[in-house]
């Protein structure tokens, strides 16, 4: 089955690294096909940052991804340039407080989490994207949890190996609850209830 | 040639010839083959490895001298003589490397490299023979042509100024830098002989007469007028600044040793830089293993 | 045949762009040296082995700019090293003279060139196969090389082994024709054990300097080759030249060095006719394709088979010397040769002069900056097959 995904955000949010996570839970731990893509821009820091990912059971053919199945928003910006372009019936992954959702496509799946929070909570605002990562394997089930983990681990330096797993494992189980709870819609995001579910 | 080998007549420099690549395509009065005869002096004259030593030319009359000199002779294209000497030099460190070219090829076309090999302060020394004129393609102007000279591409006289070319390296960070005339050829052979054995960008120029295609279109006479010119108007001023020796036309002709100092080379910058990121030979095995892409994805 | 240095080789299964993939192949393949010039999207593979070849015995220099990396780097190979460059469009550009030396001098180097969109500046971040003809024919004079074009970071990786190894066993520059997009897409790389990767050593001198002659044909047609600091005291020269390497300008040693040139390339034709192939027997219409537009073409082979059209595949992973016989033979048994390429139409009018009129050659161009529609190649396919 091939899935085409893009995960957008501003520079320096690790969107690149988390495309680089799931892409190598696929094609290293599943022993599937995955194609990474990223968009370069003149701006080299604080711009807007986009990753494209094919993942396939066969070997990846066309490289880019112009109309995704599944759109992870890490900005405001990501949210208002790629969502138009999710498929019929993609799943949007949205970094809720970050992201004011708007004109939002009826056909479309939304789960929104707000994993800076999280990350803040780790102490380390940095591993927001991990966060993500776990929330998008729990809510899409395009990779599986051990490979992700397995991926996890060897994408970031041992010492920060803890904190990422946390990130992680965090992401992951918010991801599972909510699914537990169905697609959230705009109005019933509650951030501090969330945060409790979580832990 | 056969005659000189019958008579048994043994010329000096010859062990460093290409006996058989002689005589040289350089015209009678020419100044290039006398520098080459200090050259050759100089390096006899020391305790130097010739298996050891390279020497790298760019394009043009000068260009030819690599391919006179019996030892590793690259003659490499126009202008590029300094970068192809730096791979040398980077690639065996232990190789005496000696970059012989003109003034057209190295301050020209090539003058971005001698300004970037002068700042890195790679271990080569460049010999730069200035005879002020594009001598092989028929006379025409150059950087060096010293103002209001005829030339083919400027026959109502060059309106341009020349460069100053131990300013020029010395500014960039050359070790030592030096100037000598065709006239002065044994203060070049000892220049020379100091400079083969400094380490460093080492930087010589040597003004030499083109009767052919300078010096008679400016009515300046032939070789050994040229001579008597350099003798004329020469001053020997070791240790000049280098700001005050700019060539005037018909002015005072400063030589001598003006920059002589010590600076880190590049290789042994980069070894102290690098510390224990550097080393000669691959880790053994179960060393530290690398992290395959994160860096560079 | 020698081996990869296992103490070198990042043997493993990586996720890697195609950069760091070439870098890694650069380094299995025996390189220690490299001079460069920045230009995206070519720096990744320098920055990559400016961080890597410090800690194994080599260097890398940023050179102050392509003219002057390109000879750098020649003058690595003439000290004993292996050695190369990378760049894309503009700096490929500045290189063509030295590209002209090293076949002259028979110095064996690998360029990499990171094709993006052009011409002059264009397209620095997206991809184009523009540079093709230049590659083949860039610098003055006539010269035989090789071109190797990868569709993949994988390929990225065993191709740049290949790129080394053909470079010395025919002591010539080798030209490594990336795109943007497969340098800058990110794949699994599988690295394999140092010991089954297969290193081609230099022709080095078998005989003393007494004996030698640094340009005297040998087997193959290729001449050994002594480095400086041995005493052999070569003589290089870019000017025509004697076995000697003294140089010698007439019609007469011109006429004994170029064609020798061509001919140590064009003797080998099998072995440099690198294909990738499949269905060709009963093909209507086959697709000849290279690079990253290979993998677009793939997909349109596909949804034409769906159509029940007979469609081949054939893949040129050497793209020059072209393979000629291949085409002579396989003209006249299809109706069609479809070209795709990211260019308006280079490597086409080869395929057509190939062809000889014995089948319809239509060519897919695209000026670049993304790749085929695979839609649209597959409207070429159908008419091919028409």
């Amino acid at each position: 089955m091939l899935k085409e995904i893009r995960i957008a955000g501003f520079g320096g949010q690790g969107v690149i690294l988390s495309a680089h996570i799931l892409g190598r839970a696929v094609s290293i731990h599943e022993g599937g096909f995955a194609t990474m893509t990223q968009n370069y821009g003149p701006e080299a820091r604080g711009g807007a940052a986009s990753a494209a990912l094919v993942i396939s059971d066969q070997p990846v053919l066309f490289p880019y991804v112009s109309n995704p199945d599944i759109l992870v928003v890490m900005s405001q910006e990501a949210f208002t340039r790629y969502t138009p372009e999710l498929k019929e019936g993609g799943v949007l992954i949205v970094e809720e407080d970050l992201v004011r959702m708007e004109n939002v496509p009826q056909h479309i799946k939304v789960y929104s989490i707000p994993a800076t929070r999280f990350a803040e909570e780790l102490g380390k605002k940095m591993v927001l994207n991990v966060v993500m990562v776990g929330f998008f394997c729990a809510i899409t089930e395009a990779v599986s949890y051990d490979a992700c983990r397995k991926a996890v681990i060897d994408s970031v330096p041992e010492k920060f190996q803890k904190l990422n797993l946390d990130a992680f494992e965090n992401g992951y189980g918010f991801g599972k609850n909510l699914l537990a709870k169905g697609p959230s819609k705009e109005e019933d995001t509650e951030p501090v209830s969330v945060l409790e579910s979580a832990s | 040639m056969s005659t000189t080998a019958d008579l048994h007549i043994h010329n000096p420099v010859e062990d460093v010839l290409r006996k058989e690549r002689i005589p040289t395509i350089w015209c009678p009065g020419c100044g290039i083959g006398t520098t080459v005869n200090s050259f050759a002096a100089a390096l006899l004259g020391q305790d130097i490895d010739l298996k050891k030593t390279a020497i790298v030319s760019g394009i043009g009359c000068s260009g030819r001298v690599s391919g006179y000199m019996a030892l590793d002779s690259f003659h490499t294209t126009h202008g590029r003589a300094i970068p192809f000497a730096t791979g040398l030099k980077l690639a065996n460190p232990e190789l005496n490397v000696i970059v012989y070219s003109g003034d057209g090829d190295l301050t020209s076309i090539g003058g971005n490299h001698l300004i970037h090999a002068a700042r890195r302060n790679m271990d080569i020394m460049v010999v730069c023979v200035n005879n002020m004129i594009y001598a092989m393609t028929g006379g025409q102007a150059a950087a060096t042509t010293p103002g209001n000279s005829i030339t083919t591409t400027s026959p109502f006289g060059s309106f341009e100024p020349e460069i100053c070319l131990p300013q020029l390296v010395d500014a960039a960070g050359a070790v030592f830098v030096a100037r000598w005339t065709a006239y002065h050829v044994k203060q070049l052979e000892r220049t020379m002989a100091k400079a083969l054995k400094k380490k460093g960008f080492r930087f010589i120029e040597v003004l030499t007469p083109c009767p052919t295609l300078y010096q008679r279109r400016n009515n300046m006479g032939d070789g050994l007028a040229a001579m008597v010119d350099y003798k004329n108007r020469s001053k020997i001023r070791n240790g000049a600044p280098t700001y005050e020796v700019a060539l005037e036309p018909g002015g005072e002709i400063v030589v001598g040793e003006f920059v002589d100092r010590e600076r880190e080379d590049y290789l042994t910058r980069m070894r102290r830089q690098l510390g224990t990121n550097y080393s000669e030979l691959p880790p053994q095995p179960e060393e530290e293993e690398q992290e395959g892409c994160c860096s560079s994805c | 045949m020698m081996h990869a240095d296992p103490n070198c080789v990042l043997t493993g299964t990586h996720f890697m762009n195609g950069d760091a993939a070439c870098c890694e192949g650069a380094i299995a393949a025996g390189a220690r040296f490299a001079a460069g010039y920045p230009i995206t999207p070519s720096t990744e593979v320098v920055e990559r082995f400016a961080a890597r070849v410090p800690k194994i015995g080599g260097i890398f220099i940023q050179m102050e700019d392509e003219l002057a990396a390109s000879i750098t780097l020649q003058g690595m190979v003439w000290a004993g090293a292996k050695s190369f460059t990378v760049t894309s469009g503009p700096g490929y550009s500045l290189m063509m003279e030295h590209i002209g030396f090293a076949a002259m001098t028979e110095t064996p180097c690998v360029f990499v060139n990171v094709q993006r969109g052009g011409p002059s500046t264009g397209l620095p971040t997206l991809p184009a196969q523009g540079d093709m003809m230049q590659a083949r024919f860039g610098s003055h004079g006539d010269y035989s090389t090789i071109s190797l074009v990868p569709n993949s970071p994988q390929e990225c990786f065993s191709l740049t082994v290949k790129a080394f190894n053909l470079a010395e066993k025919f002591r010539v520059p080798v030209m490594f024709m990336m795109d943007e997009c497969v340098g800058h897409m990110t794949e699994k790389v599988v690295i394999p054990d140092a010991k089954e990767i297969e290193v081609t050593p230099r022709r080095h001198a078998s005989k003393p300097p007494s004996e030698f002659l640094l340009f005297e044909p040998g087997e193959e047609l290729v001449p050994e080759m002594a480095h400086a600091g041995e005493g052999y005291k070569v003589y290089v020269t870019g000017l025509t030249h004697d076995k000697r390497g003294y140089p010698l300008m007439n019609p007469a040693s011109q006429k004994e060095l170029i064609p020798r040139l061509f001919e140590k390339i064009s003797r080998a034709a099998d072995e440099l006719t690198i294909v990738e192939s499949e269905g060709l027997e009963d093909a209507d219409v086959v697709v000849v394709s290279y690079g990253i537009t290979s993998r677009v073409a793939q997909r349109a082979i596909e949804m034409a088979r769906a159509k029940g059209l007979k469609v081949g595949k054939l893949r040129l992973i050497c793209v020059w010397p072209f393979p000629e016989k291949l085409i002579r033979e396989l003209a006249p048994k299809v109706k069609a040769l479809v070209m795709p390429e990211l260019n308006m139409g280079q490597v086409v009018i080869e395929l057509e002069r190939c062809a000889g009129g014995q089948c319809k050659v239509i060519s897919v161009p695209h000026p670049g900056g993304t790749v085929h529609k695979p839609a649209d190649i597959l409207a070429a396919i159908e008419r091919g097959a028409q």
